[in-house]
């Protein structure tokens, strides 16, 4: 039975992943083979009434498995909001030392550092500096960095700007010595 | 659960023993029984539950009379079991009413539209009889937005409407209700399909002051003014128990967690925050406030969760004991140290996402479960199932004091199911649905008998029961033998034949509730139960082997069964019509005082 299974999740298809025609199949199997193997009486009119009030054959099974549409409802709308989303929002939390509360912002809104940390100096009402690619930005006592998916604490704009987006968990505009730290450690 | 005794059963016992009469306007009585009434009837008002009462009406005909003068709350399973005039005649001083409607198998679409469980009769007939009718609950009842407002109108002390599984409808009926029902303590749509008739029913809500306690509308799929919403909470200060819509971000949920932080029961809309508003803008603190609410025991909602957020619930995660998170795709690693700090949860839904990883986690931490429910993410029948048996017995090792469960899987064993029955034995709620019909143990090939019938042979406090999986006659054999206690019974896509049937109806004394569909029992198995169907509330039988001629007999036999035939398919080819006129796609039958209901369709032929 399981390497029936398992031969099917390998069969090379055109339709989507868990679509297949298993359903009618045991539906008309399980129709034929109990009128014929569950007689247990022998009385002619009773099989013949057997015959005739075997159920006909359906394609779909209406209300299985006995999940209530308001269930069902939901769960379908959650997966097409996720199939069909093109752009996805790249939401990631911002904080700045010193300040009180977080930001959050969606990096999918811009199409490169600049227009980003345009974004950061408005928003929290500070200046970045110039950035130079061996000493990190300068002319500030605040520096943009950010929480890769490793746990790494990096400068924004130190990789590709399509490789940050992915890998960026959160920002953070640090402040005073601690950022002089990470700007030379480039 | 407590334990439902029906008022049809109850008058059913009291006109067979006491061949009452329909009571007459009456002189009054003499001294004597004038004395014994009022003695009587105080002392009886200490009794609540139906069992009692259904005892003590039987004693004679002045304790039935004062017992139904003293019954304030009254039950009734199948609201076409008795006529509305019949429940006014016998009890003049009902202050709660309890209607069920339509049976459950009509959640899955196996009933068609229209088929009836109106509540307009009844709130009709209660309007005249009981002016001081202050509680209405209803389930699977077809209730309109005129019904609504007659019930509005006519209770001026009305203080508890909750609406199970209801359809009918709309915002509009609501907001009849909010605004006319001054006393209003309770207001809960539970899982009804609601219209949207685009009426800001919120802002109905009279100004000033409200008794609310409980307000719940997280099924209601239509937006709800945030404003009027955050105003009636404020002006609520009796509210406890609060279940948001999807509608409700989860900002709106933070401010209104902020101005109720007494809610002991939460329903968190969304959960999600909107979008729109998110460039640039604070973030609240959602943690802090849930810390706040000291109270908060119940928890539910998730409905558009972003994962990122959910451990802001966790200040409150010791206290819960309920937890709901069966519309939230929750995945192990997001679970896990959520679930790991819920040592008193006693009800948890969730779904299927959390795999047996999850399920492991709750067996580790959740020793005093009473309730699991575990809905499929992917309600169909070939999809990966992330749940198996391995969840199954874990749970069962890790929560011994197991009472219900409810659990879809894609596969399962017969060992899992046999190690819940031997390690869980206050289970008195036994539902399990393997997705696949007619799936075997799928480690050993073999039907899944053992497994149920363990279930039965240990599970000595067992009421209701729901199988699955492949089946043969033999499981049905030993849940006739050792299912002494079963109430409800739910059977699909299982058995070899009539003798399955057979051994249900010749084996278990308390059933009262079979429903079936889709199995291969017919007329021979139909008539082995004309005993009992008198003493049940109801039997579904569809898509299985039955003839319009065994139903027939039984209407015939049994004058006090009502027996309702019916089709799901309205476009019958002409063709077809002859051959299969005698084939009985669904039987509903069920006990009734009053005989067939007036009010069915053209599509049910009463036999």
């Amino acid at each position: 039975m399981d390497e029936f299974v398992n031969l099917k999740e390998t069969e090379l298809r055109l339709g989507l992943p868990g679509t297949d025609n298993v359903s009618e199949e045991i539906e008309r199997v399980s129709c034929n083979k109990r009128a014929l193997q569950g007689d247990t009486e022998n009385e002619t009119e009773s099989s013949m009434m057997k015959m005739e009030t075997c159920p006909p054959r359906k394609a779909q099974i209406v209300g299985w498995p006995p999940v209530r549409s308001s269930r069902k409802n939901i769960i379908q709308t959650k997966k097409n909001e996720s199939d069909s989303e093109g752009g996805r929002g790249v939401y990631v939390k911002v904080s700045m030392d010193g300040a009180p509360y977080l930001r959050k912002i969606d990096l999918s809104c811009y199409k490169g550092y600049k227009e980003l940390l345009k974004a950061l100096e408005i928003m929290f009402n500070f200046s970045v500096g110039e950035y130079f690619e061996r000493e990190g930005y300068k002319g500030s006592d605040f520096v943009p960095t950010y929480e890769d998916k490793d746990g790494d604490w990096m400068l924004i704009g130190d990789v590709p700007w399509e490789m940050f987006v992915c890998t960026c968990k959160r920002l953070r505009i640090m402040k005073g010595s601690e950022a002089k730290g990470l700007g030379c450690g480039v | 659960m407590a334990e439902e005794e029906d008022l049809s059963e109850m008058t059913n016992d009291v006109e067979r023993h006491l061949k009452l009469d329909p009571p007459k306007p009456s002189s009054s009585p003499p001294c004597p029984s004038h004395v014994l009434e009022n003695v009587l009837e105080n002392v009886l008002k200490f009794l609540t539950t139906r069992r009692d009462r259904n005892a003590v009406s039987l004693v004679s005909r002045s304790w039935h009379h004062v017992e139904a003068q003293t019954r304030f709350e009254v039950f009734i399973g199948n609201c076409y079991s008795l006529s509305p005039a019949r429940l006014t005649r016998r009890f003049t001083r009902v202050r709660s009413l309890f209607l069920k409607g339509k049976p459950r198998f009509a959640d899955f679409n196996l009933m068609p539209p229209d088929w009836g469980a109106q509540f307009a009769p009844w709130v009709a007939a209660t309007a005249r009889a009981y002016p001081w009718l202050e509680k209405v609950s209803l389930k699977r009842m077809f209730v309109s937005d005129d019904d609504l407002a007659l019930l509005a109108v006519s209770f001026p002390g009305f203080k508890e409407l909750v609406l199970l599984c209801c359809e009918g409808f709309g915002t509009s009926g609501v907001a009849v209700v909010a605004n006319k029902c001054r006393q209003l303590k309770v207001l809960d749509l539970i899982e009804s399909e609601v219209t949207d008739d685009e009426v800001d029913w919120i802002s109905c809500f009279p100004e000033g002051e409200t008794h609310l306690e409980s307000l719940s509308f997280d099924c209601v799929e239509s937006p709800i003014n945030f404003k009027a919403l955050e105003g009636l909470v404020v002006r609520s200060p009796c509210l406890k128990k609060l279940r948001t819509n999807r509608f409700v971000s989860l900002e709106e949920l933070h401010t209104l967690m902020v101005r109720a932080p007494q809610l002991t029961s939460l329903g968190t809309g969304a959960f999600s925050s909107t979008h729109d508003g998110a460039q640039g803008e604070q973030e609240p603190d959602y943690a802090s406030a849930f810390r706040a609410c000291r109270s908060l025991v119940c928890l539910s909602g998730f409905r558009e969760l972003t994962a990122e957020y959910l451990p802001a619930i966790s200040p409150v995660c010791a206290n819960l004991t309920s937890l709901n998170f069966s519309y939230a795709n929750i995945s192990p690693d997001v679970f896990k140290p959520i679930i790991r700090n819920c040592h008193n949860i006693r009800v948890f839904w969730a779904l299927d996402s959390i795999c047996d990883e999850g399920l492991q986690a709750v067996a580790e931490t959740c020793k005093e479960l009473r309730e699991l429910r575990i809905f499929p993410f992917d309600p169909s029948e070939d999809s990966e199932g992330p749940v198996s048996g391995l969840g199954l017995q874990a749970i069962s090792e890790g929560c011994k004091k197991l009472e219900s469960i409810l659990y879809f899987c894609q596969r399962m064993t017969n060992v899992a199911v046999t190690a819940m029955s031997e390690n869980c034995p206050q289970l008195t709620v036994f539902r399990l649905c393997i997705m696949g019909r007619h799936r075997p143990d799928h480690v050993t090939g073999k039907p899944m008998d053992d497994g149920f019938g363990a279930i039965v042979k240990n599970c000595k406090k067992l009421t209701r029961l729901a199988v699955s999986g492949l089946l043969t006659d033999q499981a049905f054999s030993l849940i006739g033998e050792y299912g002494k206690l079963i109430r409800t019974l739910s059977v699909a896509f299982a058995g070899d034949s009539d003798m399955g049937l057979r051994y249900i109806l010749e084996g278990c004394p308390k059933l009262e509730k079979l429903e079936i569909r889709d199995s291969p029992f017919g007329d021979v198995g139909l008539r082995s139960g004309m005993h009992r169907y008198n003493d049940m509330r109801f039997v579904w039988m569809s898509s299985c082997r039955l003839s319009r001629g065994a139903c027939r007999d039984i209407a015939h036999t049994l004058p006090s069964v009502v027996v309702e035939a019916f089709g799901s398919d309205d476009d019958d080819d002409d063709d077809d019509e002859d051959d299969n006129a005698d084939y009985v796609e669904t039987l509903y039958m069920y006990r009734s005082l009053d005989g067939p209901r007036k009010d069915a369709p053209k599509f049910v032929t009463i036999l």
